[in-house]
């Protein structure tokens, strides 16, 4: 589904990614962790085609389309989603009505008819419910307002809405208790987990994983991945720390 | 106040307009007269949607009678020259309230002159302006209170804020505060900004085109002035224009 190859990516003509390479197929659920300042969100934001990200060498290949070319509203629309580690307040635009612009304009680009108001609202009360989210705050203002934890559900929420085939998740469980992951987590994998969907998790922790079992675990450094394997890999960065794990 | 010749640079309230239009027009009819009578409450709904190339100067000339109170609504949106100017006096207790979007593109200069006269004590006057400039326009505001030293417990909010969508767009801002009594509020803030391009971003990782975004930020931004129109049609009708408006922009 996701196929990276020798991403190279500068911000401000500094190099953050140098040469990542990363293969991700339908039905898989990976994790990248790694040390502060190795690239994870830098990764995200290149895959998401933020503007100042530069993607200097290498490709990235999304359901055989080139990634990198496209503008950032259009890998959406193909099917990529990516969930911030700080969702952004947007004053005096409602997430009802920012959501369905979203869902419109992804199904227009997509060839789609677009949703009616009750159709959406339908569908808009059916996620927000699996993430145990009040229908009133989504009649408020984009993350105007919410705690560190409820914009994080309402990133789920927008998941859950917009249904993507990919989702790029950075730093998803940060800020949030214990409850709250428990439901996040379950949000991801009623969301996600799905033949034909994938997911990458970018964590600094673990128990994120307890709850969404990824199948593969790389470990970012530097703007590489140093080293990759399955859900144990994640445990022994947990025991061992990043330089101990990296090294062995 | 109307004034018999051509108005230049010195003139205060004249310093960024575009005073070769004026010429053209000048002289201007005298301002329109507004007397709300003490204890009345007022309201006034001003759509200046000039046609291309058109120059429109409005000047009112304002007095609220004791306790009596005018709200007014403005979108300034049309012609070469868009000019709306406020004097008011405000008599004991009065209360005026302006609420006012100024939405300009191409060539267009749109200002809004407001001079308020706290003439008597415990008077209230909020301004609240919206301005959007996009290619080369130019918006002004250029806002005056004068509290008169017998007008105690004067208060009076003035809140400016500006949105430029490119950099040959213009936006001036002129508060200024004369006051000679010593118990009183007057607050006043004014900022020039421009699209927010996280939330430019952050919409456009949901699916949204770059247009759309735009549009609903600029809608989100002057969201909130007219929604306390009396009048629903007349309510519709600022909506409408001003959707229009900002899509023109482009």
């Amino acid at each position: 589904m996701l196929t990276i190859d020798n991403l190279h990516t500068e911000i401000d003509g500094k190099a953050i990614l140098k040469g990542l390479s990363l293969s991700i197929n339908a039905g898989e659920i990976h994790a990248i962790m790694g040390p502060n300042g190795a690239g994870k969100s830098t990764l995200a934001y290149t895959l998401g085609g933020r503007p100042g990200y530069e993607a200097t060498q290498g490709s990235a290949t999304f359901n055989g389309a080139d990634l990198l070319d496209m503008e950032p509203h259009e890998r959406a629309a193909a099917g990529l989603f990516l969930g911030f580690q700080y969702p952004v307040e947007i004053p005096g635009v409602s997430n009802v009505q920012f959501l369905r612009e979203a869902l419109n304009s992804q199904r227009r680009a997509r060839g789609e008819e677009p949703l009616s108001a009750a159709d959406f609202l339908r569908l808009a009360r059916e996620k927000a419910a699996l993430l145990g989210m009040d229908m009133e705050m989504l009649k408020r203002p984009v993350n105007v307002g919410f705690s560190g934890g409820e914009k994080k559900r309402a990133e789920m929420v927008h998941m859950g809405i917009l249904d993507p085939k990919l989702a790029i998740l950075d730093e998803t469980d940060s800020g949030l208790d214990i409850d709250a992951l428990k439901t996040v987590g379950a949000g991801i994998n009623a969301i996600m987990r799905a033949p034909d969907k994938a997911v990458l998790l970018i964590t600094h922790y673990q128990r994120l994983l307890d709850y969404v079992r990824p199948d593969f675990v790389h470990i970012l450094a530097a703007g590489r991945i140093v080293k990759s394997g399955g859900p144990e890999l994640a445990l022994a960065l947990e025991k061992e720390g990043y330089a101990e794990v990296i090294a062995a | 106040m109307t004034v018999l010749s051509v108005p230049t640079r010195r003139d205060e309230a004249w310093r960024y307009s575009d005073l070769d239009a004026a010429a053209r027009v000048w002289p201007v009819a005298a301002p329109e007269r507004i007397v709300v009578a003490p204890g009345e409450a007022r309201t006034l709904v001003l759509l200046q949607d000039g046609a291309e190339g058109e120059i429109v100067i409005r000047d009112h000339a304002v007095e609220i009678g004791a306790g009596g109170t005018l709200a007014v609504h403005l979108l300034n949106s049309g012609g070469a020259l868009g000019r709306v100017t406020f004097d008011v006096t405000l008599a004991r207790q009065a209360h005026f309230e302006l609420k006012a979007a100024l939405i300009g593109g191409e060539t267009q200069t749109l200002e809004l002159i407001t001079t308020l006269n706290h003439a008597e004590p415990e008077a209230t006057s909020a301004q609240t302006v919206r301005a959007i400039a996009a290619g080369k326009a130019t918006t002004n505001y250029l806002g005056q209170i004068r509290v008169a030293r017998d007008a105690q417990k004067t208060d009076a909010s003035q809140s400016f804020k500006a949105m430029l969508l490119g950099r040959t767009a213009t936006a001036n801002a002129k508060p200024e505060l004369e006051i000679f009594a010593d118990d009183v509020k007057c607050a006043h803030g004014a900022s020039i900004g421009q699209l927010d391009a996280a939330a430019l971003f952050y919409m456009a990782s949901r699916g949204i085109d770059p247009a759309t975004a735009k549009a609903l930020l600029l809608e989100a931004f002057i969201a909130g002035l007219f929604d306390d129109m009396a009048d629903e049609a007349e309510r519709e009708r600022f909506a409408t224009v001003a959707r229009a408006k900002l899509e023109a922009l482009g």
